[in-house]
């Protein structure tokens, strides 16, 4: 579609002067948008910059406090969920939303069924399906379960069950946070068939790669604020970020060669099943030297996880070798939890810091000795621990690692999710250990922060010590890793060198494709 | 931001459960052509009005404190401890064996001894199911709830086969000898009116230290940081090399222990023998001392005071107004539990509410 026709076409949506607060929070001030109809329009910010928030009130989960919402010209309030649906408002979500052990034709009339009985229906809502696919490229067999289905997919189910109930207007939410660049590839496919049939997209997302391929015009939100909405093609990367951050960002790092020293872990032919006793890792081999990032790239679930885990003592091992500095390192029994790990000079950035990073329901404070909270220095004596030191070091760390706000005392649930991270890392680099294994390092934190930690992880590297990196997002192990090891079903695929390869050789590894087997 | 007050979360909405319990049982109360007020007066009169009802009340409140001590510890590693019935009884079993097959020449040191007693059997009983559930998965609310019954028939074996005076019918033990009797309120502190058959007595003291003990324990020390991290998280705990084996095991026989501990205030204090059932019903009161004091000793201090006043004053209530019945007391006690425990949420959520827009207004 092309400038011409967009700009003479009506507003899909308008919002005028929508303000919300939670509290002494003001998540939303005084936002005006208008998103043509037959664009995609995209929204971009910072973690906490309100994006989030104004989509619920635009879907109905939130009032907003003042502003008016106007859906193709008209003023229409949405009090609920209900009344978005009716206005022609769907919400693709980041973590879906779907009955896991329902058929896809069945996950698409739940909640819209036309009566008591479901036959006709589901009748119906085959034969819509099958004009949907064709029409847009959204090809799904109706009658596949949820669970077996790739996360891709799932998503198109998603996508479907919108049109089902004929949205005229798609919010995406973080739509390609769990797909393969392949994956995402297609999505965008799919988007421009969507717009070309007059849909009106909003995508939020904070990869600001996929904001220049596929928006038509795109917000930029900071602290609850807009702060510019912008035609994308007048617009570049470094520009964005900036209006994001409020200051020049730099969106690589900047690291000098690497200078491998001695092999620091070596793993040999290791294999872990998992509590139902499947087999998550299938024989897997590499080594890491001092003063060198390996990143381990691949779509989670592919064993990463595991990798982390066993190498941080939270599962067994089945079989296999583990060497450190030399020494094999035991893969089951008492001496493989994560506190003998620890002792042997191995410290790890979970991949979920809510999770298993962080207790969300301690202060700052008690985080900070977590997983070190048996270290001398926090112990007053035999008895109790020396709460008043754990706290003098967090308020140092919190200092080093420019944690806002600096309260030790505050529960780390109430911190932002690059501040959070921020404490996990500060904890586990300032061990000053030989091995770092980092799990998705910047996953849920704002680019500020995300550059910050990289260069951590970096410094750390030059330090001479091993960093083992698994990361979802392509773009950080290009930049981070010294060498990249792509893995599939549990397996390592190969071994490149970041400057001698590219996202699509990558992609291809990531999807099982060896180029033998091509 | 979190969304009320420390203030409000501790003490208002505990006070606008009880209120709310107090309404309905007045509607009770109400229905039986009895006045509400007048019954709230006899209550509160009967429980702290006189040194005879808080000799009773105080007396209560001891049971409670232990138990809902035992129910806070478990809660803090996120087990759900209902066994503390049986762990009591098994307590009480303990106390007993101490008490009448060694012979004391003081009751200080039979104390002592009484409360490695109990505490070893109750966390001895609170174990198995502990076990089950670190190890086999074993749902420890089930568990610990059949082992309530478990405890139950053995005592009564016990009471009827191997305990019994020859020549009793009543299925007890023999009375304590005199070096292993507590000294009550009046023995300690005659000056302060308490009768001479008080049942008040110095496990009191005992009861205050377990607060206190309790306190260090999970705020102070690395076991507690490792409970509360657990609790708070499993896949954390097992992060952070915490073995969530160890914390299930550790958390739920203190737990038991502290339960167990009950008896040497009922059995030792003021029954001075062991009969069929020395619990009475407060181990599971102690669940809702644990959950209206938040888990914290202090809470579950004054939560145990509450209770034990609603006791005390029922009984009084029981007393000086027939048409009350055993049953009706029952009932608005179940209230009570009702509204500070399983119907917390139904008043936390508006309040939450309520604080956060007089919050925005300020703003």
């Amino acid at each position: 579609m092309t400038d011409a026709q967009s700009d003479s076409a009506p507003y899909a949506i308008e919002l005028k002067g929508i303000s919300k607060a939670f509290g002494p929070v003001q998540a939303n001030k005084d936002i005006s948008i208008k998103v043509r109809k037959g664009t995609i329009h995209g929204i971009v910010g910072e973690n906490g910059a309100g994006k989030s928030t104004l989509m619920s009130i635009l879907y109905g989960f939130y009032k907003a406090d003042e502003g008016e919402i106007f859906i193709n010209g008209t003023l229409t309030p949405i009090p609920d969920s209900q009344a978005a649906i009716r206005a022609g408002i769907g919400m693709v979500h980041q973590h879906f939303k779907l009955v896991e052990n329902f058929t896809v034709v069945e996950n698409v009339i739940l909640g819209a069924e036309d009566g008591a009985l479901l036959k006709p229906s589901v009748a119906k809502a085959r034969k819509l399906l099958t004009e949907l696919a064709a029409e847009y490229e959204l090809h799904v067999d109706p009658d596949a379960i949820i669970e077996d289905l790739s996360v891709g997919h799932q998503q198109r189910v998603e996508i479907l069950k919108q049109l089902y109930r004929e949205a005229d207007i798609l919010i995406l939410d973080e739509p390609t946070g769990v797909l393969t660049p392949a994956e995402a590839d297609q999505l965008f496919r799919i988007l421009g068939r969507l717009k070309d049939e007059g849909k009106t997209i909003i995508m939020i997302t904070h990869k600001l790669r996929e904001i220049m391929d596929v928006t038509d015009t795109v917000s930029v939100m900071r602290r609850g604020e807009m702060t510019a909405t912008v035609k994308t093609a007048d617009s570049s990367p470094e520009e964005l970020a900036e209006l994001m951050v409020g200051r020049k960002v730099l969106l690589r790092v900047d690291k000098s060669p690497t200078k491998p020293g001695q092999t620091v872990l070596q793993v040999r032919d290791l294999v872990v099943h998992d509590e139902q006793k499947v087999e998550r890792l299938k024989g897997v081999s590499f080594e890491i030297r001092a003063g060198e990032v390996l990143g381990i790239a691949g779509v989670s679930g592919n064993g990463q996880t595991e990798l982390l885990e066993v190498l941080g003592g939270m599962i067994a091992a089945t079989s296999g070798e583990i060497v450190l500095n030399g020494d094999s390192i035991d893969l089951t029994g008492a001496k493989s939890d994560g506190q003998s790990r620890r002792k042997r000079g191995i410290a790890h950035v979970p991949e979920d810091r809510q999770r298993e990073g962080l207790i969300m329901n301690f202060a700052a404070w008690e985080n900070v000795a977590f997983g070190y909270h048996h270290d001398p220095k926090y112990q007053k004596n035999r008895l109790f621990m020396d709460n008043a030191a754990m706290k003098r070091d967090t308020a140092e760390k919190m200092e080093h690692y420019d944690v806002r706000p600096p309260d030790p005392m505050l529960q780390a649930k109430n911190f932002s999710g690059g501040n959070q991270q921020k404490i996990v890392v500060a904890r586990e680099i300032e061990r000053n250990p030989d091995l770092l294994l980092v799990g998705q390092p910047t996953r849920g934190v704002d680019i500020g922060a995300i550059e910050f930690i990289h260069k951590q992880i970096i410094a750390l590297r030059d330090e001479g010590k091993a960093i083992l990196l698994v990361s979802v997002e392509l773009d950080e192990i290009f930049s981070l890793s010294d060498r990249i090891a792509v893995m599939f079903d549990g397996r390592i695929m190969g071994e490149r060198l970041p400057d001698e390869t590219n996202e699509g050789e990558l992609g291809l590894l990531m999807a099982g494709v060896t180029k033998g087997a091509a | 931001m979190d969304k009320m007050p420390r203030w409000a979360d501790v003490a208002l909405i505990p006070f606008i459960n009880l209120v709310l319990a107090l309404a309905v049982s007045a509607l009770v109360v109400l229905y039986i052509g009895e006045s509400p007020v007048e019954a709230l007066q006899v209550m509160i009169r009967g429980s702290v009005g006189s040194a005879y009802g808080w000799g009773f009340t105080l007396y209560y409140a001891t049971n409670f404190i232990f138990t809902g001590l035992g129910v806070a510890v478990a809660f803090h590693a996120r087990m759900f401890n209902i066994g503390g019935e049986g762990q009591a009884a098994l307590g009480g079993l303990g106390v007993a064996m101490v008490s009448l097959y060694i012979p004391w020449p003081h009751w200080s040191l039979a104390l002592l001894g009484a409360t490695i007693g109990a505490a070893i059997f109750g966390a001895a009983w609170a174990a198995i199911p502990a076990y089950l559930q670190a190890k086999r998965g074993s749902h420890i609310v089930i568990t610990t709830i059949m082992f309530n019954f478990i405890a139950s028939a053995l005592l009564v074996y016990l009471l009827v086969n191997v305990f019994r005076v020859p020549g009793n019918m009543a299925p007890e033990t023999a009375r304590f000898a005199e070096g292993a009797r507590l000294p009550n309120a009046y023995d300690v502190a005659p000056w302060l009116g308490f009768s001479r058959s008080t049942p008040l007595n110095v496990s009191f003291f005992v009861a205050v230290a377990a607060c206190i003990g309790v306190w260090l324990m999970i705020w102070r020390t690395r076991l507690g940081y490792e409970i509360r991290a657990y609790g708070f998280s499993e896949p954390g705990a097992v992060y952070a090399g915490i073995n969530p084996v160890r914390i299930i095991m550790i958390s739920m026989l203190v737990s038991g222990g502290l339960s167990g501990l009950m008896a040497i205030n009922s059995v030792m204090g003021e029954a001075e023998r062991l009969v069929i059932d020395p619990v009475q019903g407060a181990g599971f009161v102690g669940i809702a001392v644990a959950l209206m004091g938040r888990s914290h000793p202090v809470g579950v201090f004054l939560a145990a005071l509450l209770f034990g006043m609603l006791y005390q004053g029922g009984a009084e209530l029981e007393f000086e107004m027939p048409a009350v019945s055993r049953e009706m007391l029952l009932v608005i006690q179940a209230l009570v539990i009702l509204f500070t425990g399983a119907l917390d949420n139904m008043v936390r959520t508006p309040v939450a509410r309520v604080f956060l827009s007089l919050r925005r207004e300020r703003a």
